[in-house]
């Protein structure tokens, strides 16, 4: 198997240097750029954890520790869709259990797994902060909010 | 007793988020004036006006300011804690999405309060939309001349943890490291950020500031209760008709807020309120004519916290609640302190077994027994909030626990 080597390109390493320069320590800097390196690598595997540890003179368990620590860096490939219910509490007061029994349903996977076309994947997280619209979900950047069962499948329906 | 608008007062225009509808509304001149005040001068009018920390903690404002080292020589950093999290909460992503200019100016002033040439704002990784529409206002402020001047503004985006709302977890995370908070003292007023003197600061209270520097500490303080002045948002949500942002004073009732956001629905019988995020205790149909400033809440035995506030009706299921809350502390606790990693992966349990109809006799002796031992025994104040929940909603409901353990 030909592993290829995780690599930005020059515009992409100026970011790395512009953000690194606006913090004391450059390393004030490492979340943005695992954020980077997940948008253009897709996920954060231990190839790109060890790349980007080279770029901030870091060990690659200093930065595996910090990717691990956190919900939003991605260790495996996920789908094109991430799709993220909040299932805290006025969520679920609001019917988050049946909005993702729906989501489950339609898309035929349970949570944390992602459809066989690499399409979606599905998760449950903690609290987004918009309780005033429950039941939530987070789908990519987007919030979508006061949802339905027949909204999911508007929501769904347009996703590429 | 809903009052006038302060925070939220543009939120109705369109285009509230932009320079021209803030400098159009005023936006701009407390920092003009600010710049014509001496910096202590500044601190001393934010303490007379009884600003509290609106982020949970409920500190008060000008005192942590003065806490920054006299003499101190090297760089001191503000950092704005945007990394709203705490369920039930989310007033500042009103604030970030639609005035976020009025960030940038509290920043401005309290820059030169406390001495700080750079603050740093982290908004939660989530918080994609509000983190554009702040970056954006950044750049409209750097444009006009009130950034870059003296005082620089960095927007750091987190990556989902919700400790890194604790302020030195937040810390940890703004260096580049997972987010575990730092044993206290030394507090980050000494040394934070980077080694460096750090205030930190919620940012709905920074939001305050210019309004407290423009219309005077009296104004801001006659606006509340004796010992916290001012308005503040409470996010309403749960069994409520009218959910929503709600700014009033800090003086209204529990009652007189769940009223404000349309009564309670479902079944339109109250049975419980959470009355400041989910780590705050809750409080029974009975116990909502307290005043939702900081210290009303702490006589009623519980807290104001972000002032979140989940309304639950007669039909929702206390030990139900108690799981979804029990699940998120196991989920977010963030593995450093023995008694908050373990209790909180087996509390979780136990309120699991509990609703599944399949709870020991023994358990909820042993969740209250795990609770108390815990609390105050952990680096930050983490555990003391899953704490709350774990107490408060079974001392209260017992009963309804009881019901569903085998006899």
């Amino acid at each position: 198997m030909s592993v290829v080597r995780p690599a930005f390109s020059p515009e992409q390493l100026a970011e790395v240097r512009r953000l690194q320069g606006l913090y004391p320590d450059p390393r004030g800097a490492l979340l943005p750029v695992l954020h980077m390196a997940q948008e253009s690598f897709g996920h954060i595997s231990l190839e790109v954890e060890a790349y980007v540890a080279g770029l901030f003179g870091l060990s690659p368990a200093h930065v595996h520790e910090v990717v691990t620590f956190y919900t939003l860096y991605f260790r495996e490939p996920k789908g094109r869709h991430v799709i993220s219910v909040c299932h805290n509490l006025s969520c679920h007061l609001a019917g988050a259990p049946r909005i993702l029994d729906h989501l489950r349903r339609r898309l035929g996977i349970d949570v944390g797994e992602t459809t066989e076309d690499g399409r979606v994947t599905l998760l449950s997280v903690e609290c987004l902060c918009a309780c005033e619209h429950a039941p939530m979900m987070q789908v990519d950047d987007r919030y979508e909010l006061d949802l339905t069962p027949e909204k999911v499948d508007r929501i769904l329906a347009r996703l590429p | 007793m809903t009052g006038e608008k302060i925070l939220t007062r543009n939120f109705h225009r369109p285009d509230s988020h932009t320079l021209k509808a803030y400098v159009e509304t005023g936006g701009y001149q407390a920092w003009a004036r600010a710049q014509a005040m001496e910096p202590a001068a500044i601190v001393e009018e934010v303490k007379k006006s009884n600003l509290r920390g609106l982020g949970g903690a409920g500190f008060p404002t000008g005192m942590k300011w003065s806490f920054i080292p006299k003499g101190h020589t090297g760089p001191v950093y503000l950092v704005i804690n945007a990394d709203e999290g705490e369920p039930g909460t989310f007033k500042d992503r009103y604030l970030l999405e639609r005035d976020p200019h009025a960030l940038v100016e509290g920043m401005l002033i309290a820059a030169r309060a406390i001495g700080s040439a750079t603050g740093f704002v982290y908004v939660r990784g989530e918080y994609v939309e509000p983190w554009r529409r702040f970056s954006a206002a950044v750049r409209e402020a750097y444009q006009a001349g009130y950034l870059g001047r003296g005082f620089d503004v960095v927007v750091h985006r987190g990556a989902g943890a919700y400790i890194c709302g604790e302020e030195t977890g937040l810390i940890s995370s703004l260096e580049g490291k997972k987010g575990w908070p730092k044993l206290k003292p030394p507090f980050p007023a000494i040394k934070g950020a980077f080694g460096q003197p750090t205030i930190v600061n919620n940012v709905e209270t920074i939001c305050h500031v210019p309004h407290i520097v423009n219309r005077g500490a009296e104004w801001f303080a006659a606006l509340g209760t004796k010992t916290q002045g001012g308005t503040r948002m409470y996010s309403v949500s749960g069994r409520v008709n009218r959910p929503g942002v709600y700014e009033t004073s800090v003086a209204i009732t529990l009652r007189g807020l769940i009223e404000l956001a349309g009564g309670v629905s479902g079944s339109g019988r109250l049975k419980a309120v959470v009355p400041g995020g989910s780590s705050a205790p809750i409080l029974r149909a009975d116990e909502i004519d307290v005043t939702m400033d900081v210290d009303g809440l702490r006589a009623a035995g519980t807290m104001a916290g972000s002032a979140g506030v989940i309304v639950m009706d007669e039909s929702v299921s206390i030990p139900e609640a108690l799981l979804v809350v029990a699940r998120f502390y196991a989920h977010e606790s963030c593995g450093q302190c023995t008694p908050c990693r373990e209790s909180t992966g087996w509390i979780h349990k136990m309120v699991g077994r509990i609703v599944a109809g399949q709870g020991r006799k023994e358990d909820l002796d042993t969740i209250l027994d795990a609770a108390r031992r815990g609390a105050g025994t952990t680096i930050c104040a983490f555990y003391d909030g899953a704490v709350g929940p774990y107490i408060s909603y079974i001392e209260k409901f017992r009963e309804e626990f009881e019901a569903l353990i085998p006899k």
